[in-house]
């Protein structure tokens, strides 16, 4: 099967840093991927070289999505060609509701007119999917919410954009275990054949209620090894010391 | 990545200009022989006569303000002074909506927007509207009238209060303002009457030059209420670079007065306007300001809170673009106890433009148990920006409640990166930003100036 997203030899510079070096990666429709390593490793990077951020660059290599090179395409393009990435620490922006930079966004993702009927109606069966209070959409996007309303908000875009491609940085981190709960919910009512998650984290917790199908290791800007669920469980037992 | 580039808001809907047809124009420059012709071609009475070349002594006397912008390029022998429009003020209200909602529809207004437009355009719209409410007003006895027209219907309510609020020697522009006033609205709303409708006015001004130095006299007599909209966003051009209007509001014992503003002038036009309000016991009086246009703005809205429980809000947002310095603020006098007031500013400023805001906060020693809270934040979207903050707290006694706190910031990288990363294009990421800090303040604008605003920041970005 054709990969969705495919990582050839990608070096990535952050702050005249090199981070990462070299990182090959293949993800096919269908699959959840994790990639698991250390503080410092690289794994926010890979995220964001992903979606372009100006403020990572890339040396070597390239990133193609669905067999087209996105290596430079801008964030917004790359975000409408249908990846989504849910965000460690998600901006606040204030004077913009929910409601309405969700509208904006799936019609800019989607490049449709946004239908208002199915649109909250969709809104409000995920909305209680994720325990989320409908208060919370007319409030400032992101603005006041705590942790895990931020994370959660970041799970009910990623349900309302549909992404082919979510890639989720660190959002069970900070999380107490319902919250991993509900999010782990989130990625299994977003997840079907036609699309792929690859879940970026540190800790092992999010893994117990997820099945998962490959899970990578990466420290000091490579990935050491490449597993099944199983290496996780290794991780949670032993940590990264062997890897270093 | 793509650059963004912000320019001014996009003025092509005000400067529509109309033919420049007018009777008589001023010669250039300022003596009392001008003055008394200007008198005499608006048949003045004795009194306004007199008080006009008073004026003039008071203007010559004074110096040039030093402590805000540089105002040196002002050249008062270069200042045609009056121009008396061939067409009446009040007549050509009617077809200026009509253009702006032409010109929404050109800009594409998303549905929805569009509905509460109409929606209030209904209730303010035309001369039927305007006629109709009138009439109602009329027979509650409100006065709803222009200033010239007031003067000879009720020339003891004018005498009475005109340029006692905001007398001639407070500053030099006002002086001038005191010699050359022309235009302008009165209104005078009698004891206990609520208006319910907002009343609107717009100084149509089919020659360009004309009304730079209307005077606004707004009376709500005790225990009464209005919501007062003035609009200069409408169309206006002006070749003429001054701009010295005089607003005087009243607001007696347990009254109530909204005063909505949007001064939206060309970008040769230095803005020099003076507004003050004295506000009785229980008494609240509320400001809503968007200043956007002009060259040099020096815009201090004042409450002087001095019946014993007054109040004010001040609701503000300043908008500067290339070539732009906009010096504006909020001044309160808390002269009795139990007063309070609560300032809410913004500021956004791009490709080099400087917003200021200058303050003015004194509670008097006998204001016990007055609370007084402020806050301004500034945006600014490039690093040639500027944006400034000025405050004079003068706290006269301790039995006070007193806050401020101010906030200059810019749009971060990290912010945009985030609304790309949900599809949205770098400008339209700033402008959501953008938007999204002024919602505050455009939410208490009338509609239609709400609806403009957000749109006309979409629309150059």
């Amino acid at each position: 099967m054709e990969n969705l997203l495919e990582i050839k030899n990608l070096e990535v510079k952050a702050d005249e840093k090199e981070i990462l070096k070299g990182i090959n990666l293949e993800i096919k429709k269908g699959e959840i991927h994790v990639i698991m390593g250390p503080n410092g490793s690289g794994k926010t990077t890979t995220a964001n070289a992903i979606m372009n951020n100006p403020e990572y660059t890339k040396e070597k290599g390239s990133i193609l999505f669905e067999g087209n090179d996105i290596t430079n395409s801008r964030t917004d393009e790359i975000a409408k060609k249908g990846i989504f990435m849910s965000f460690q620490l998600p901006e606040e922006i204030s004077g913009v509701s929910v409601t309405n930079f969700l509208k904006y966004a799936k019609n800019k993702v989607t490049g449709k007119p946004v239908k208002i009927f199915e649109f909250k109606e969709e809104l409000k069966k995920y909305m209680e999917e994720l325990n989320m209070n409908s208060k919370n959409l007319e409030r400032s996007l992101n603005v006041g919410f705590s942790g895990g309303e931020k994370k959660k908000n970041e799970i009910l875009q990623m349900l309302i954009l549909n992404p082919k491609l979510a890639i989720l940085d660190e959002t069970d981190s900070g999380l107490d275990v319902d919250a991993i709960k509900t999010v782990s919910k989130g990625i299994e009512m977003f997840k079907n054949e036609n699309n792929a998650v690859l879940i970026i984290t540190h800790n092992t917790k999010i893994l117990h209620s997820l099945k998962v199908d490959y899970v990578h290791v990466l420290v000091n800007g490579k990935i050491v090894k490449t597993g099944n669920q199983e290496l996780a469980k290794q991780i949670e037992d032993n940590g990264y010391a062997q890897y270093k | 990545m793509s650059t963004t580039n912000i320019n001014e808001i996009n003025r092509n809907i005000y400067d529509i200009k109309n033919k420049d047809e007018y009777e008589f124009k001023i010669k250039k420059g300022l003596t009392p022989e001008i003055i008394k012709e200007i008198s005499k071609q608006k048949n003045d009475p004795e009194w306004m006569k007199e008080f006009r070349l008073k004026a003039l002594e008071v203007y010559n006397k004074l110096e040039m303000p030093t402590w805000g912008p540089d105002l040196s390029e002002l050249d008062m022998e270069e200042i045609a002074t009056y121009v008396r429009p061939k067409t009446n003020l009040n007549n050509s209200w009617e077809d200026v909506p009509e253009d702006i909602k032409d010109t929404f529809d050109k800009l594409g207004i998303p549905e929805a927007e569009r509905t509460s437009l109409a929606g209030v355009g209904a209730q303010y719209d035309s001369e039927v509207v305007y006629h109709s409410m009138k009439k109602e007003l009329i027979q509650q006895g409100v006065i709803y009238t222009d200033m010239e027209t007031a003067i000879k219907e009720y020339p003891k309510l004018v005498q009475d209060h005109f340029m006692k609020c905001v007398p001639v020697y407070d500053h030099k522009f006002v002086a001038l303002h005191g010699a050359v006033w022309s235009g302008g609205s009165f209104v005078y709303v009698p004891k206990g009457v609520k208006v319910d409708i907002p009343l609107q006015s717009y100084f149509r001004l089919n020659s360009p030059e004309a009304g730079q130095f209307e005077h606004t006299l707004i009376i709500v007599e005790e225990g009464a209420s209005l919501h007062f909209i003035e609009g200069c966003s409408a169309p206006k051009y002006n070749k003429i670079n001054l701009h010295a209007g005089c607003v005087e509001l009243y607001v007696k014992d347990k009254a109530y007065l909204r005063y909505s503003t949007i001064e939206n002038w060309s970008k040769n036009m230095l803005n020099l306007n003076t507004k003050k309000a004295i506000v009785g016991k229980n008494a609240k009086m509320d400001w809503v300001s968007g200043s956007f246009g002009s060259k040099i703005s020096m815009l201090y809205p004042m409450s002087i809170l001095n019946g014993k429980g007054a109040k004010t809000e001040f609701t503000g947002i300043s908008f500067a673009g290339e070539g732009q310095n906009l010096d504006n603020g909020f001044k309160v006098i808390h002269n009795a106890p139990e007063t309070s007031s609560v300032v809410n500013a913004k500021s956004i400023s791009k490709n080099g433009g400087k917003c200021t805001y200058r303050s003015l906060v004194r509670i008097a020693e006998n204001a016990k148990n007055s609370k007084s809270s402020v806050s301004c934040e500034s945006l600014m979207l490039d690093n040639s920006s500027i944006s400034d903050t000025i405050p004079t707290n003068d706290i006269r006694t301790d039995e006070v409640e007193f806050s401020h706190e101010a906030k200059i910031g810019k749009i971060s990288d990290k912010a945009i990166f985030y609304l790309m990363s949900r599809g949205l294009s770098e400008e339209d990421a700033i402008a959501m930003i953008v938007r999204g800090f002024a919602h505050p303040i455009a939410k208490e604008l009338p509609v239609e100036y709400a609806v403009e605003m957000n749109n006309l920041i979409n629309l150059e970005l």
